[in-house]
């Protein structure tokens, strides 16, 4: 199929240029994770992976999705999971036996998960096709602003829980850490 | 090549939904999906096994932000948003309890922690 083809049917060819690229580093970065016999390594591929994801946000329009997933995963759960590795002492080299024995179980189940869901996406939404512009037509002019506004009165009662939660969660994890505790 | 640039003009124009295919964004989840089960269920070590789990999160949430702009609608970016926010307290209380295990037991391999096998 020739580019002005492409052009013709409506496929925007930027976008999906693009899309493939970052779907290509996401798919073996993440198996790069899950495989790779380093610890420390695993962690500096989940980076890639989560980077990979932000260009995915950017091109459905979501850039304060965008933004909130560098500062957090990238920036803070990242660093968490370094001291994690690092405070549980993995030696900055090759680890012995990261993977259980009977991983093909696994893999077989990865495998019978992924054709399920394959084949249950390709047949529930087939053709379907993205608006060319996923910016939303809010009152508030950019997409950012609508999720403001969205938030903040229709979903004002999740976002207290939530903050409630991850309070509860900052006290629960300071108090199984420390290391006075009777 | 006329009449490509002027379909090309007449797509730009035009605002029905002829973007990329909602599949696409869609598959790309549930792949990342899949790869986070296997990590989670061949992994042996817990820290590893956290990270899998961030890889299922973050398939969820892709498929929210597609689904939210398939329907021209935000709420897909909002409860995107909230996931974000329960994979960090997870993250957090998580590895609490990796710390812990470690220190009981200085070894983070879960075939280790078999205290409640029968």
């Amino acid at each position: 199929m020739s580019l002005a083809s492409v052009v013709a049917s409506g496929t925007p060819v930027a976008q999906s240029i693009f899309f493939y690229l970052f779907a290509a580093i996401i798919v073996v970065a993440a198996l790069a994770v899950v495989t790779t016999k380093n610890v420390v390594r695993a962690a500096l591929y989940l980076i890639t992976v989560f980077a990979g994801i932000v260009a995915i946000y950017l091109l459905l329009a979501a850039e304060f999705v965008a933004v909130t997933q560098i500062l957090v995963y990238i920036g803070a759960i990242m660093v968490l999971m370094l001291f994690g590795i690092m405070l549980t002492r993995a030696r900055i080299g090759r680890d012995v036996a990261l993977t259980h024995d009977n991983w093909w179980i696994g893999v077989a189940t990865a495998v019978l998960l992924a054709g399920v869901t394959g084949y249950a996406l390709l047949d529930a939404f087939g053709d379907d096709k993205l608006p060319r512009d996923t910016q939303i037509k809010g009152v508030a002019g950019s997409n950012t602003a609508t999720v403001s506004d969205v938030m903040f009165q229709q979903y004002l009662v999740p976002f207290e829980v939530v903050s409630v939660l991850l309070l509860a969660a900052l006290v629960g994890a300071i108090v199984l850490a420390r290391k006075d505790r009777g | 090549m006329l009449a490509t640039v002027a379909s090309l003009v007449q797509n730009e124009s035009s605002s029905g939904n002829d973007g990329l295919f909602l599949n696409q964004f869609l598959l790309l989840g549930g792949v990342l999906f899949c790869i986070g089960v296997y990590g989670v269920l061949a992994r042996r070590n817990a820290v590893m096994v956290l990270m899998s789990i961030e890889l299922i999160l973050n398939a969820v949430n892709i498929n929210l932000l597609a689904f939210g702009a398939m329907n021209n609608d935000v709420a897909g970016a909002v409860f995107a948003l909230f996931v974000i926010a329960v994979a960090a307290a997870e993250v957090g209380v998580g590895l609490a309890i990796v710390l812990i295990i470690y220190r009981n037991r200085h070894s983070v391999d879960l075939n280790d922690v078999d205290a409640m096998k029968g």
